[in-house]
């Protein structure tokens, strides 16, 4: 459902010449407008949750993100970022790669599909693994039969997440690798490259910034999911809670501080992403600049 | 090595891009592909590099039938339009990429590697620039780069896909003369497209004229030139005045022209078109048999030739005349005059539509 913002490489803003720009006070109350919604919905509830989590002190915020269960938590929302971004990073090249460099029957599908998991609830995305998978769904009794768990356990988590997680490297690179065509994988080829060496020599190098952007924006949704994580998951403690069902779980029995101090750590890793990914449009802009230069 | 097109047809969806191509390239040759945009010329210059499969027909190298060989093993250096330079790599990775790529066993020492893309740098002018990125050079630069880099692997074939579509006027001379001289040195059989017909009659050692995805023309560039066999290769190559009129008897009548064409003697009234080059017309101040009477509408003086636009007396049509400066000055003449006008060399067609 997070809508995806694709990495824009925008130049600064021609310099309007100053008979055209808006009067002095139109500026100001337009800039305090901005200003003032994003301190009020964004600035503020995030020093809220860092206050909320100090709240009873140190000692509190350092038992609740080291208790057990937090730790098991955390863990547990580590390995399944481990399992579903390098996923879904190959999945995307090889989706982008199928789609901007070959023609083929039912390519417009295959995009309409790509972007199916932002367009449904996480929920359904969730209850679709249930209906397949649980004792009652269609694969239960083979799977109780062969002994494997799917729903109530990590492979459930894991898949819910890459489902919901799948758009977004793929929807990254589409545009880019469309932008680039195919000239150079074509000089490549007819220099004597094989098609391995080509994509590691020469496709791999020009979508890389491309392709870290989508990995970065993956792994914060994968950290963060919580509606379809939350069908699959059963919520059994120090098992199946990921961060985010930690952080209901605590909040459900009014333990607040605990919930503001691990909801303060995904915070911060929210933040980290941010940072990381201004510094990867920042890099980006940058290639895309000298190769503008080179065309 | 020589190249030979058997029977290539290529369609894209319903548009036939190309239709029952033959032709033939000698060991050594230059050959210009012309034609307008949707031709099929880049089609064909694909499917000889094996980027694109043709439907049907063959395409030989020398003896070899290398229709269903993969590009990565056809030997060709191809130079794309847009130079398609790795911009992550410098100008010397760049050309040592093909050298770079090959199996461990074919693959020359670091040294040998070395050596050889400085003299290819050499070559192009550009061992000074070796560290430079592609984002660093002119576009003539850049193409220069592609060159070498094509070159680097020894190509059988050398294929250039509009290699000087992108530069600027003063550059792509530069540049064409360049290749000129770069084939005379190195001798490789080189198949370059473009749409620039004094691009392809400047270079090339034989054009051949694409329209529609069919060859209308093959010859040398005075050939095609001097002796288009339709009224395409007329109007592609070169600026050209219409005569349209009726063939009797051997004869074209337009206006008060009255134009031998003995080949159709046969031919008994019939709508036809007569076709004249502007530096086949020639003006004079005093009326004579055959010449019609003009009026003076325009002088374009630049350059070593005048261009001059007449308006036809008889009939009100616009005539286009070239004329050598020479001339043009013992003539002495000035827009607004009558002048005489008359066709020293005319071809003629009967247009397809009209002919059954």
């Amino acid at each position: 459902m997070a809508g995806n913002v694709s990495l824009q490489y925008s130049t600064a803003p021609v310099q309007a010449s100053s008979s055209n720009s808006e009067p002095r006070l139109v500026r100001w109350i337009l800039i305090t407008l901005a200003l003032a919604f994003l301190g009020l919905f964004l600035v503020l509830p995030l020093v809220a949750i860092f206050i909320k989590a100090f709240d009873k002190g140190a000692a509190v915020f350092l038992e609740a993100i080291s208790n057990p269960d937090a730790l098991s938590a955390i863990k547990l929302t580590l390995i399944i970022t481990l399992i579903t971004v390098p996923l879904n990073a190959i999945f995307g090249v090889a989706a982008a790669w199928a789609v901007t460099k070959f023609n083929f029957k039912g390519k417009s599908l295959l995009i309409t599909i790509i972007d199916l998991p932002f367009a449904i609830s996480p929920v359904i995305a969730g209850l679709v693994f249930v209906l397949l998978f649980s004792a009652h769904g269609l694969f239960g009794q083979w799977l109780i039969n062969h002994n494997i768990k799917i729903i109530f356990a990590v492979p459930g988590i894991a898949l819910a997440t890459l489902l919901v997680t799948l758009p977004f490297v793929a929807r990254e690179l589409i545009p880019l690798m469309q932008t680039q065509g195919t000239a150079d994988e074509e000089a490549s080829l007819t220099l004597g490259a094989s098609g391995w060496k080509t994509f590691f020599l020469v496709t791999l190098p020009n979508i890389k910034w491309g392709l870290l952007y989508g990995v970065i924006l993956c792994s914060a949704r994968a950290i963060g999911e919580f509606g379809a994580v939350s069908v699959v998951s059963g919520h059994i403690r120090g098992l199946t809670n990921t961060m985010p069902l930690h952080i209901e779980i605590l909040y459900n029995e009014y333990q607040f501080s605990a919930a503001f101090a691990v909801a303060s750590l995904m915070s911060l890793f929210a933040i980290i992403t941010l940072i990381v990914k201004n510094f990867i449009e920042w890099k980006a802009r940058k290639s895309f600049e000298s190769e503008e230069g080179a065309h | 090595m020589s190249i030979q097109i058997q029977n290539i047809s290529k369609s894209f969806g319903n548009f036939q891009a190309l239709d029952q191509i033959n032709l033939d390239i000698q060991t050594g040759e230059l050959v210009a592909l012309l034609g307008p945009s949707g031709s099929g010329k880049t089609s064909l210059l694909r499917i000889i590099a094996g980027l694109e499969a043709a439907n049907q027909g063959a395409i030989l190298f020398g003896e070899e039938d290398i229709t269903h060989i993969s590009t990565k093993e056809r030997k060709v250096g191809f130079v794309f339009q847009h130079y398609a330079l790795f911009r992550h790599m410098t100008v010397f990775d760049n050309v040592a990429y093909g050298l770079k790529v090959r199996p461990r066993k074919l693959r020359p020492s670091k040294n040998e590697i070395r050596e050889k893309v400085m003299e290819l740098l050499k070559l192009v002018k550009l061992e000074a620039f070796a560290d430079r990125y592609p984002s660093n050079l002119s576009g003539g630069q850049r193409q220069r780069v592609a060159l070498a880099r094509a070159l680097a692997v020894e190509p059988k074939v050398l294929l250039l896909d509009e290699p000087f579509g992108a530069l600027d006027a003063k550059v792509r001379k530069d540049l064409r003369r360049w290749l000129r001289k770069l084939h005379d040195d190195y001798q490789i059989t080189s198949i370059f497209v473009t749409h620039d017909q004094e691009e392809a009659l400047d270079v090339a050692d034989r054009v051949v004229v694409m329209n529609e995805g069919k060859i209308e023309q093959i010859g040398t560039p005075e050939e095609v030139y001097e002796n288009p066999n339709s009224p395409f290769v007329y109007h592609f190559l070169g600026n050209v005045n219409l005569f349209k009129g009726r063939l009797h008897n051997g004869k074209l009548r337009n206006g008060h022209f009255e134009v031998d064409a003995p080949e159709f003697s046969e031919i008994e009234n019939t709508e036809a078109v007569g076709y004249v080059r502007p530096h086949d017309i020639s003006i004079e101040r005093e009326a004579s048999q055959d010449s019609v009477s003009a009026k003076i509408n325009y002088i374009h003086l630049v350059g070593a030739a005048v261009q001059l636009e007449l308006i036809r007396k008889d009939n009100g049509d616009y005539l286009e005349v070239e004329l050598r400066k020479e001339q043009f000055r013992s003539l002495n003449l000035k827009t607004g005059e009558e002048v005489f006008v008359k066709p020293q060399q005319l071809k003629v067609f009967i247009p397809q539509d009209y002919s059954i």
